[in-house]
């Protein structure tokens, strides 16, 4: 691991209304397969990409939510959320898939300035 | 300086292509490698043949060509969301290529830079 | 870091985000961004207000497309795709805020 790079993956938009959550997710699981230090952030609406129980059975469109538990298995645990962005959208810790480190935006600015790749869709 | 481009968005909708474009042509023009560049999203339809824009204005798919031509970049095209989109092998222009989300990766990890053009 | 905003401050809270969360270093405004970087926009007054904390710059060719190109605020950088360039490989990284 010692020549990892560090990835980070924003995401700041909702899931459904476009692919960019479902497709970026991807690219998540193929970036662990790679060995590389992965985290992701949930900032806006993207915190959205987290909620529990999604039903998608009436928008005839996969749910692609259990994904998000799933990503332990690849060993992806740095799950971090703008706590602000959480709050300003009604939600708590309670309301999510899988546990998270919430962070002021001081601290997720922070994070950032330590990665070697951030993308974002 | 190795540089990677992604680009998220189709052409002529939105203006994703055309700025990953110029800018990858500024970073050629200075002396920098465009090692790749990768489609991916509605970023695929940059590479379909199919692509006939009126006389008068930019063809983004033959220009993208000619760039990979040119200065050996490698264009390469994210399968999963080239196969939801409909292009395949058979509609694919000249100068691209389709393969998997690793690509992207490993753009990511051998490039010094990775610059990203979305919506 | 260099961060990079392409939406409209009146339509998008990007630049709102890029804002509020990043530490500092280079803004570069491109595409609908460039409005942001307009005299008499909504959004002058915090632009100005984070110069400060960042360097802003905007994309001429993208504020000249839009008949702009005469009112960029004083204080922000203008670039062509040359000094886009310079400012990814002078940056460490970058970011796109989509």
């Amino acid at each position: 691991m010692s020549d990892a790079k560090k990835f980070m993956f924003v995401n700041r938009k909702a899931p459904y209304g476009t692919i960019y959550a479902l497709e970026s997710l991807e690219v998540v699981l193929i970036t662990a397969a790679f060995d590389q230090d992965v985290s992701l952030a949930f900032l806006d609406d993207g915190v959205y990409q987290l909620k529990k129980g999604q039903q998608t059975k009436g928008i005839e469109t996969k749910n692609f939510s259990p994904a998000y538990r799933a990503l332990e298995d690849y060993d992806i645990e740095k799950l971090y959320v703008d706590k602000e962005a959480m709050e300003a959208r009604g939600l708590t810790e309670e309301d999510f898939l899988v546990p998270v480190t919430l962070l002021s935006r001081a601290e997720m600015g922070k994070l950032m300035d330590e990665q070697d790749v951030v993308l974002s869709f | 300086m190795k540089f990677g481009i992604v680009v998220n968005e189709g052409p002529y909708q939105h203006q994703a292509s055309d700025s990953a474009y110029l800018f990858a042509k500024a970073a050629i023009a200075k002396g920098h490698e465009v090692w790749r560049v990768f489609f991916y999203h509605d970023g695929v339809n940059n590479a379909s043949k199919l692509t006939e824009p009126p006389q008068d204005d930019r063809h983004i798919v033959n220009r993208w060509a000619k760039l990979a031509e040119e200065h050996k970049v490698d264009l390469v095209v994210c399968v999963a969301a080239a196969l939801r989109r409909g292009i395949k092998e058979e509609n694919l222009a000249q100068g691209f290529r389709i393969s998997g989300l690793g690509q992207l990766v490993e753009a990511g990890i051998k490039c010094d830079r990775l610059v990203t053009f979305g919506d | 870091m260099l961060h990079i905003i392409n939406k409209s401050p009146l339509t998008s809270v990007s630049l709102d985000s890029c804002l509020n969360t990043a530490t500092g270093g280079d803004i570069l405004l491109i595409e609908d961004a460039v409005y942001a970087a307009t005299r008499g926009n909504a959004g002058e007054t915090k632009l100005r207000a984070a110069m400060g904390r960042f360097k802003v710059h905007v994309l001429m060719p993208d504020l000249e497309a839009r008949g702009l190109g005469d009112r960029l605020i004083e204080g922000v950088s203008p670039v062509d795709y040359g000094g886009f360039v310079d400012l990814t490989s002078s940056n460490k990284t970058c970011q796109s805020w989509l």
